[in-house]
């Protein structure tokens, strides 16, 4: 689960981690009420899920708070990358010296959280990688014993930060730690982390920007963070899967499909595309399915204009065939669709599961093996 | 020979109560599966199965009264670190978890704890393994494999069903199915389990199955190149998948443009892994190597 920027913001400053004084807006009277507040220049900031905001015209400096509405009224206008803008975040503008990175991922093949800095902040961190790998330092740090001092002056150091700020990159450093281990967090990022001259001319760091994704399978442990959840992120069919417990990714071809297990869902998309059919959907309905979450697949699919045909391929392990089978006919019975539809079910109960189907009356096409069974869906689509 | 389970496994099941477990553990038994405890914390003193395997509150009396070396584990998300830990601190050597959705931050925690111990996780979110007519630890269907000269090593469970399920139909045998999971965090890589099927007499050629996320189908192809002397066939799914979308799988996804599927297959095919187009056409790129 994505989190937006002042979101992000706003976890990160619990743990200590400076940011810009400001709050979020829907309205340009509120972005002008925020900027009256604050006083000074502003940075009016679009709140969408998506990277690019700044080169997108999605970010914005207002000089009074009238221009702080105008820009606000414009930015909330906007669509980027397909999203519409719906919050603005209105922060106090900063006097910016310089800019650095600082983030935390999961490093997958080292099972352990990678806390990376960057002399070049403002960029994203897989650009540097590409472009100028030598400027990211790196620090693993072990979860039993959590990031330490010398690996955050290991870091400050490496990018060649001035010693005057190094205690305070340190607090900030094992802020974000913390806001990651303690959110269940699969990346936290500040990007960039400036150097900022402040009213009385001193000079401090500031978390000027910020970036949270959350594990979903740690948001039980969450309900304040499961609570922030975007409506963009998901298209209303994903929501409504991901509440059934199935996990479904909207695409923009023809051939709809229901497939038990991750793997053989790409799978089955796959090899839709190598016989030239394009899938609409990724569908798992996950281990053990039950009818009615069967049922609630069928639905969804079925509920895409773009399905010209469905193709069931459920290949039974913890997953009983004659389960799937119930739950496809529980779905016909409410669906009642008219696309054609080829089904495959091998495995646990397999002989049950295809009795079911046959003897239900309805009029499905039937394969053993996956390329005949993706073949005749594409053929079914086309000839409709 | 086969590897990491075998008609020498004694196993212990955690969650055997449980509607999966209890399932399962029937269709173990089935098998030939010595399937010699169960574990369910309040349950003690119980049987499971009708009446055929003793019920333990916890792992170390089950590990004391009937020698259990192996475990599975069928416990929800939220307790399933808890059970991998148990299992761990009573000598279970070899730890094999089914349950999908337990959080990252947990298992870092998990794999750190198990490496210093030196005990061998499989999974988490994965479906076991399987040495055909030996032994069968997890949740793959018994009757599609069949005993031979190829270990199959996969990120995805029902894929791998799929891949047994062709090769079988082809007459050709499986020395063990390793599912290793497709969460971001597991307990053991392609990489371990390469190693293993190299040093197994019985295992011939190698399928190994990946998918979208990490880059862990990248330092196999290293492996490969570097240390096998047996062939291995692959396929790669996730090629339709689009980036910053989780394809079902909690470590199946393109992040910052890395982890496709295009990457995967290039490092593959660039140290001469045969790697497949779709999953049926590896049980005839093994047919023709063993023709």
């Amino acid at each position: 689960m994505k989190l937006h920027e002042y979101q992000s913001k706003r976890i990160f400053a619990r743990y200590g981690v400076p940011i810009p004084e400001g709050d979020v807006a829907t309205t340009p009277e509120e972005a002008r009420a925020i900027a009256e507040r604050l006083g000074g220049t502003v940075v009016v900031k679009s709140q969408v899920l998506v990277g690019g905001r700044g080169k997108a015209g999605g970010i914005k400096l207002a000089r009074t708070p009238e221009e702080a509405e105008q820009v606000a009224a414009q930015i909330l206008s906007m669509e980027i990358k397909g999203l519409p803008v719906r919050k603005v975040l209105v922060d106090r503008a900063a006097d910016i010296r310089q800019e650095i990175y600082l983030g935390i991922v999961v490093d997958r093949a080292a099972a352990r959280p990678v806390m990376m800095a960057s002399s070049e902040g403002g960029v994203e961190i897989e650009e540097v990688a590409r472009t100028n790998p030598e400027a990211i330092k790196k620090v693993h740090i072990d979860p039993f014993i959590g990031l330490r001092g010398y690996q955050t002056r290991y870091l400050a150091k490496g990018i060649g930060l001035d010693p005057a700020f190094h205690r305070e990159f340190d607090r900030i450093a094992h802020g974000l730690y913390r806001a990651f281990v303690e959110s269940d967090a699969s990346l936290a990022e500040i990007n960039p982390l400036v150097v900022t001259a402040n009213d009385d001319g001193s000079l401090s760091l500031l978390a000027v920007d910020g970036k949270m994704v959350l594990d979903d399978n740690g948001l039980f442990r969450h309900p304040d963070l499961t609570e922030m959840r975007d409506i963009d992120e998901e298209t209303p069919a994903e929501r409504e899967a991901r509440e059934a417990g199935l996990s479904y990714v909207q695409l923009d071809g023809e051939i709809g499909c229901m497939v038990n297990g991750a793997g053989l869902a790409m799978a089955t998309m796959d090899i839709i595309k190598h016989f030239g059919g394009e899938p609409a959907n990724f569908l798992d309905i996950g281990g053990g399915a039950k009818a009615e979450r069967v049922a609630t697949a069928l639905r969804l699919i079925l509920a895409d204009p773009n399905v010209k045909a469905v193709l069931f391929n459920i290949f039974g392990g913890i997953t009983r065939c004659d389960e799937v089978a119930r739950g496809i006919l529980t779905a016909l019975e409410e669906v009642k669709p008219d696309v054609p539809m080829v089904a495959r079910l091998v495995g646990t109960n397999e002989e049950e599961g295809r009795r079911i189907l046959e003897e239900s009356g309805y009029s499905m096409i039937t394969a053993t093996t996956l390329a005949e069974a993706a073949q005749k869906a594409v053929a079914a689509a086309r000839a409709r | 020979m086969a590897i990491l389970v075998d008609k020498n496994t004694r196993l212990l099941v955690q969650g055997i109560t449980g509607r999966e477990g209890e399932f399962h553990s029937r269709q173990m038994l089935e098998y030939g599966t010595q399937v010699v405890a169960g574990v369910t914390p309040g349950k003690g003193g119980q049987f499971a199965c009708d009446g055929r395997v003793p019920v333990f509150d916890t792992v170390a009396e089950a590990v004391e009264a009937t020698g259990a070396n192996t475990s599975v584990i069928y416990v929800p998300a939220r307790f399933a670190p808890d059970a991998i830990l148990e299992a761990a601190d009573a000598g279970i050597g070899l730890i094999v978890c089914i349950t999908e959705g337990i959080p990252v931050m947990d298992m870092i925690q998990v794999k750190a704890y198990l490496d210093q111990k030196g005990v061998r996780l499989i999974g988490p979110n994965c479906p076991g393994l399987l040495s055909p007519g030996q032994a069968k630890v997890g949740i793959m269907p018994g009757h599609i494999a069949t005993p031979g000269p190829v270990g199959v090593v996969s990120r995805s469970g029902t894929l791998t069903y799929e891949v047994v399920y062709a090769l079988t139909a082809r007459g050709i045998g499986q020395s063990t199915c390793v599912g290793i999971g497709g969460d971001p965090i597991i307990g053991t890589r392609f990489v371990d389990v390469l190693e293993m099927f190299e040093a197994d007499p019985q295992t011939e050629q190698v399928v190994m199955i990946g998918e979208i996320g990490g880059n862990d189908e990248e330092i196999a192809a290293k492996f490969i190149a570097e240390r096998m002397t047996k062939p291995v066939v692959a396929f790669i799914a996730g090629r339709t998948a689009p980036p910053g979308k989780r394809m079902g799988h909690a470590g199946a996804i393109i992040e910052g443009g890395t982890g496709t599927a295009a990457e995967k297959i290039a490092a593959l095919e660039a140290v001469g892994v045969h790697v497949a187009e779709h999953p049926e056409q590896i049980a005839e790129l093994i047919a023709a190597m063993r023709s």
